[in-house]
């Protein structure tokens, strides 16, 4: 068997300023697993997603992403994509040239980008937005260029922090839906971060749970639903199971969990 | 902004332009009225006969002066933008460097103008650097503020593409540092021209390279106060073109994007 996508050791972070954001943790995770990790604000969710975007060092510890190290990622079938909390484009450029950005940046040629931005733009429902700015973009069509931006290398590891944290409830349900299906069809691995249930149970194979002071991993949960998973999984009662199971393991993360 | 709120695009110019016609009136006709001599107070229709009538003169110096300012700011500009450049290169190379800019700038120039002098042969040289050294500080301070104001997230995007030190300058931080630039520059603009006048009031140069705070000068001595008046327009209307210039600039260059420049019309 191939070496896991990533494999974290023992890493931890202590801010320059003395502040532990992050007690030791162990995380592996295996191609295609849509892992997410799920916790309240403070419990270094985030700063275990920049360690494994190569963002953060740690402090102790350490990790390999395809049994190698930092410098192997970037390469074919090694490529990391990420989205962030915020759209993040650059406001003076059109919604095309953000979109091409990684790939102008690694010096690809100049038809071949356009291509590739074209047919991301495609995939995340925004074809005929090339050519407008941001600003021009309400929020949600915002958050799928930037989707369509980390896609446009054909990542095999996609890192995204909250990235629908700031859309109202019915953009954010939709955009779960388009992610899971893109998931499936692209094959990608994903790390998601999320403070929300719902969303980490609908999206996941597999859900890692995480409580503040100090930030540490308290339950490792896989969701063994089938995928397509479609509205009308939110409302099963395998769903509220999930639900009302990691609901008590984040309000008691010390008391041992109950299998659900 | 509905359509009741917004001043039209002719009220704009037109609320400005009669509060100058009620000043002037009301200027004149206190002038006429309590018969003020025009060595004391002289009629804006006066000014006006004087502007006509030293023309030659005038606009001789206005060239002299323009020049002067345009020259410093250009080269406030170049090496003000460099500096900036220079700075976000390292924090280390700001550290050790920024204070002396402060330093620069909190200096009167009335005080280090006559250094200048002394030490540059060439008077005309001497005036423009006086006018540099007055107008390049917006420039280092806004550029750096904004090459360094880069939106995390972005730059944390360059670093993760592996873009090279050169990428993340031309392809980020220079095209986000343009509206604290072109703050820079609309402050520097008015700076370079009274830098150039202030310093020629050190300088005190006479002759065929005489500026228009040489005409202020002379006709202050020769109590030729229309003149003085008449100067004194000319370099206002100055710094209003140079302002307008720059604001111009500002706009064609961010309007397709920056927030200050984007009408409320939606």
């Amino acid at each position: 068997m191939s070496a896991p996508v990533v494999t974290v050791s023992g890493a931890d972070k202590v801010y320059a300023n003395g502040t532990p954001a992050l007690a030791p943790v162990d995380l592996v995770v295996e191609s295609g697993e849509f892992v997410t990790l799920l916790g309240p604000s403070g419990c270094g969710k985030t700063t275990l997603l920049n360690l494994v975007a190569g963002l953060v060092t740690p402090t102790h510890g350490s990790l390999t992403w395809w049994g190698g190290g930092y410098g192997a990622t970037g390469g074919p079938g090694r490529r990391l994509g990420f989205v962030f909390q915020s759209p993040t484009l650059m406001p003076w450029a059109r919604v095309l040239d953000n979109v091409r950005l990684p790939l102008d940046l690694a010096g690809t040629d100049k038809a071949s980008a356009s291509a590739e931005a074209a047919a991301a733009l495609r995939l995340v429902g925004l074809a005929d937005f090339g050519r407008h700015l941001p600003r021009e973009l309400s929020g949600g069509m915002q958050m799928r260029a930037s989707i369509a931006r980390a896609l446009v290398t054909r990542p095999d590891l996609l890192l995204m922090d909250e990235p629908f944290g700031a859309l109202d409830e019915f953009t954010r349900q939709r955009l779960d839906a388009e992610l899971a299906a893109l998931w499936l069809l692209r094959k990608l691995t994903v790390v998601f971060v999320t403070h929300s249930i719902y969303e980490a149970v609908f999206l996941s194979t597999r859900i890692v749970v995480m409580s503040p002071r100090p930030g540490r991993i308290v339950a490792d949960v896989a969701i063994d639903e089938p995928f397509p998973r479609r509205d009308d999984f939110r409302v099963s009662t395998t769903f509220a199971r999930h639900c009302q199971h990691l609901s008590a393991l984040i309000a008691n993360p010390d008391v041992p969990a109950v299998a659900a | 902004m509905n359509e009741r709120d917004a001043p039209s695009r002719l009220l704009r110019f037109a609320a400005p332009a009669l509060v100058a016609v009620l000043l002037l009136g009301a200027w004149q006709g206190l002038v006429v009225a309590y018969a003020v001599p025009p060595y004391i107070v002289p009629s804006p229709r006066r000014i006006l006969e004087t502007l006509i009538a030293d023309r030659a003169l005038l606009a001789g110096s206005l060239f002299v002066t323009l020049q002067i300012a345009l020259t410093a700011l250009a080269l406030a500009t170049v090496v003000g933008t460099a500096t900036a450049l220079l700075f976000v290169q390292s924090r280390w190379i700001e550290m050790s460097f920024f204070p002396y800019a402060v330093l620069l700038q909190v200096t009167p120039i009335v005080a280090i103008a006559p250094l200048i002098i002394i030490w540059v042969k060439d008077t005309r040289v001497a005036l423009i650097l006086c006018a540099t050294v007055v107008a390049i500080f917006p420039i280092i301070s806004n550029t750096t503020l904004g090459l360094r104001s880069a939106d995390h997230g972005l730059v944390n995007l360059f670093r993760m593409c592996r873009a090279s030190r050169w990428q993340v300058l031309a392809r980020l931080r220079v095209p986000g540092a343009l509206p604290y630039f072109f703050g820079g520059l609309r402050i520097a603009s008015g700076l370079a021209l009274i830098g150039a006048v202030v310093a020629e009031f050190v300088a005190g140069t006479g002759g065929q390279g005489a500026g228009l705070a040489y005409q202020i000068l002379m006709a202050g001595i020769q109590l030729n106060i229309p003149r003085l008046f008449a100067a004194l327009v000319l370099i206002t209307a100055a710094g209003v073109v140079f302002y307008g210039t720059t604001v111009l600039l500002s706009r064609l260059a961010l309007r397709h994007w920056h927030e200050s420049q984007i009408d409320d019309e939606r």
